[in-house]
């Protein structure tokens, strides 16, 4: 075929904008980039992905974003997805928290325990993982523009229960710059923030071996409206400002860079995000072998979590999005990602019901369980549109990549804005072609039902969360040692100022039961203060 | 209206929400509809709000609330656009607005909500009648 018959079709494109023909061959494989460059699972370059044997030897982590409400509520909600069966936890913290600021602040106003749980103090950390054992459990927190003093509670509260923090495992999402393009719970401004991510990386690979103190989000940049090659190239442009920075402190890669890990979304096309992650695992390990010269293969490997999107669900006829949810889980499990997480049917109106948080553990569990999903690694491979499709989605992130980098760098373009534009340019454009019915949403602007009353059992807000929250945060406050707290304190500021590493000094200060609001005013007097540059 | 002026709108992003795809994408849909936009950015206090609209002299006021902080934010904005003198500016409000909240929305003095899924254009006409 290869065109010549097929004139009286529509010619169609990918997200990405690759134009997808009707039949491939070996012929188009060759053509972009040849058989030789897909490799064995679990070595260089790793398209078929990072390990010999994948599922066989262990299934994905089942990570699903969870917390709200109190630490006692949060800890609850923990403990029955882990007693049906999820195998890690990814803690969702309240806005307040997210953004620096005390239960108390006049600005928390309303956001305390609303859409996840609540902290001020290492207490909060006590209750939330009390009963959790943290060998067997890892921990993601979600947490980016507070993630310095996060980490630093949750060692704190692994080292009062017992655990040895240099063999302690979990995961901080601390990437603060894509916090500037999308989701928006920066505090500091662009450069401190990333110091601070470099203060975190640098203890970690001092202190916490084997924690990942950073998980470096494409996800939020495609909920945001990009595209899945500007996803990629955007995520991978952010990992490497990480790296550079870590670099010029002293760092040699190889000991940093294999805990090093990636969060990508899932929604839309099937083929084109399989490849999307086969061709991102491909070019990130060129990248860290041949612009880095790192020799452990561990510093090649795009770990990554890879769940299904909100963006792909819809508000109208909700119970379909349990159908996406089974489908981008599939896509994730064809994709070789390490941990899975799925939003839920009902993420459109509200937090996650239990039922419906339940329906999102049991479509991973269908899928190890049922499926044959962890039979055999990358089952894909050598399908001649997989591997076509891999080769160009690879040499188009690797392209817009080389665009970033000729303007400047990532860093530069999101301080000036030009990234957070492009990419709500992006949106704007998704929606007009919604509305006027290029892309078909079923539900939305095909099969649509008017006048349609969903049975959505929305999450019951506790009016009373923010109260109890206060008077715990009082409490602790009155029975903590103040003086150690004010010169804990003290030294955070001092480190900060000096340019030194915050993260021993916020360590103590935690122990000593130094709130969130605190900690962040400190690290605000020696930083300020982002001021976002407002653009249309 | 006052002869030939363009309609003018605040787009506010009130709370610490920093969910702005939507507010952005009202915003420019609303510029390609002829009005004049103001944007304000992330996590701006009823207070920092009002004062805005005011100074702005804007005909609407539009909020872009995702974190299901939408109550006690326009029970405190109300107070205050009263305080302002901005009771006559056409109130919306955007995002993730559960059905049954629209009753108290509404007594509270906003004009419409429009939910999550809303056509852009129901927004753009929905001004224009209001201020025709």
């Amino acid at each position: 075929m290869n065109g010549q018959d097929k004139t009286d079709l529509r010619a169609v494109f990918n997200e990405s904008g690759l134009e997808i023909k009707p039949v491939y061959t070996a012929d188009d494989v060759a053509h972009t980039g040849g058989w030789d460059a897909i490799g064995s699972p679990g070595e260089f370059p790793f398209t078929r992905g990072i390990h010999k044997h994948m599922y066989r030897k262990r299934p994905w982590t089942m990570r699903q974003y969870a917390g709200f409400g109190t630490p006692e509520d949060a800890n609850q909600r923990f403990r029955y997805l882990i007693a049906h069966g999820q195998t890690g936890l990814n803690v969702a913290f309240d806005l307040p928290t997210q953004v620096g600021l005390d239960s108390n602040d006049p600005a928390a106003e309303g956001e305390v325990g609303r859409v996840g749980m609540a902290v001020d103090t290492l207490r909060d950390f006590e209750i939330a993982f009390e009963g959790i054992d943290l060998d067997q459990i890892t921990v993601s927190l979600t947490i980016n523009g507070a993630a310095a003093i996060l980490i630093a509670m949750y060692f704190a509260m692994a080292e009062k229960r017992g655990y040895d923090v240099r063999k302690l495992r979990g995961t901080a999402q601390n990437d603060i710059l894509k916090e500037f393009i999308g989701r928006g719970t920066w505090v500091f401004p662009v450069e401190p923030s990333i110091k601070l991510v470099g203060d975190t990386v640098l203890y970690c690979a001092e202190h916490a071996p084997l924690y990942s103190p950073v998980s470096v989000c494409g996800y939020h940049i495609r909920e945001s409206g990009a595209n899945p090659v500007q996803e990629m190239a955007y995520g991978f442009c952010i990992a490497k400002a990480y790296i550079d920075h870590v670099l010029e402190r002293g760092l040699k890669i190889d000991e940093f860079a294999s805990r090093l890990s990636f969060n990508f979304d899932i929604h839309g096309n099937l083929f084109e995000q399989v490849a999307k992650f086969r061709a991102g695992r491909r070019l990130w390990a060129r990248i860290v072998k041949d612009q880095y010269h790192a020799e452990n293969p561990r510093s090649m490997w795009l770990r990554m979590i890879a769940g299904g999107g909100g963006g792909g669900l819809t508000r109208e006829q909700p119970e379909n999005n349990i159908v996406r949810g089974a489908y981008y889980a599939l896509i994730s499990a064809l994709s070789g990602t390490q941990t899975m997480a799925l939003c839920s049917y009902d993420e459109a109106y509200t937090i996650p019901s239990e039922k419906a948080a339940t329906i999102s553990l049991r479509t991973m569990q269908i899928l190890i369980e049922e499926m044959g999903l962890c039979d055999t690694v990358d089952p894909l491979a050598g399908s001649y549109y997989v591997e076509t499709l891999t080769n160009q989605m690879e040499e188009r992130i690797r392209a817009v990549m080389d665009e970033v980098d000729a303007r400047g760098g990532i860093v530069r373009a999101v301080a000036e804005g030009h990234i957070q534009n492009a990419v709500s340019q992006e949106a704007f454009e998704n929606l007009r072609k919604l509305e006027r019915g290029e892309t078909r949403k079923v539900g939305v602007n095909c099969y649509r039902i008017e006048e349609e009353q969903p049975q959505i059992e929305f999450h019951p807000f506790n009016e009373d969360v923010c109260a109890e929250q206060i008077k715990r945060l009082d409490r602790v406050r009155a029975e903590r040692d103040s003086t150690r707290v004010e010169s804990a304190l003290h030294t955070v500021l001092a480190d900060a100022k000096a340019g030194r590493n915050v993260m021993p000094g916020i360590i103590d200060a935690v122990k000593a039961y130094a709130t969130v609001g605190e900690l962040t005013h400190c690290l605000v007097e020696a930083y300020g203060r982002y001021d976002e540059p407002v653009r249309l | 209206m006052a002869g030939g002026r363009k309609i003018r709108v605040l787009v506010a992003k009130p709370g610490l929400d920093g969910h702005d795809v939507g507010a952005k994408i009202v915003a420019r849909a609303l510029m390609q509809a002829g009005f004049d936009v103001i944007y304000t950015g992330l996590r701006k206090t009823p207070e920092q709000i009002a004062r805005s609209a005011c100074d702005e002299d804007v005909d609407v006021l539009g909020l872009s609330i995702l974190s299901g902080s939408h109550l006690p934010i326009c029970r405190r904005l109300k107070g205050l656009l009263q305080e302002h003198g901005l009771t006559d500016v056409l109130w919306l409000v955007g995002g993730n607005i559960p059905l049954q909240d629209s009753g108290e929305l509404k007594t509270l003095g906003v004009d419409a909500v429009f939910a999550v899924g809303t056509p852009t254009q129901a927004i753009v006409n929905f001004i224009r009648e209001r201020l025709s």
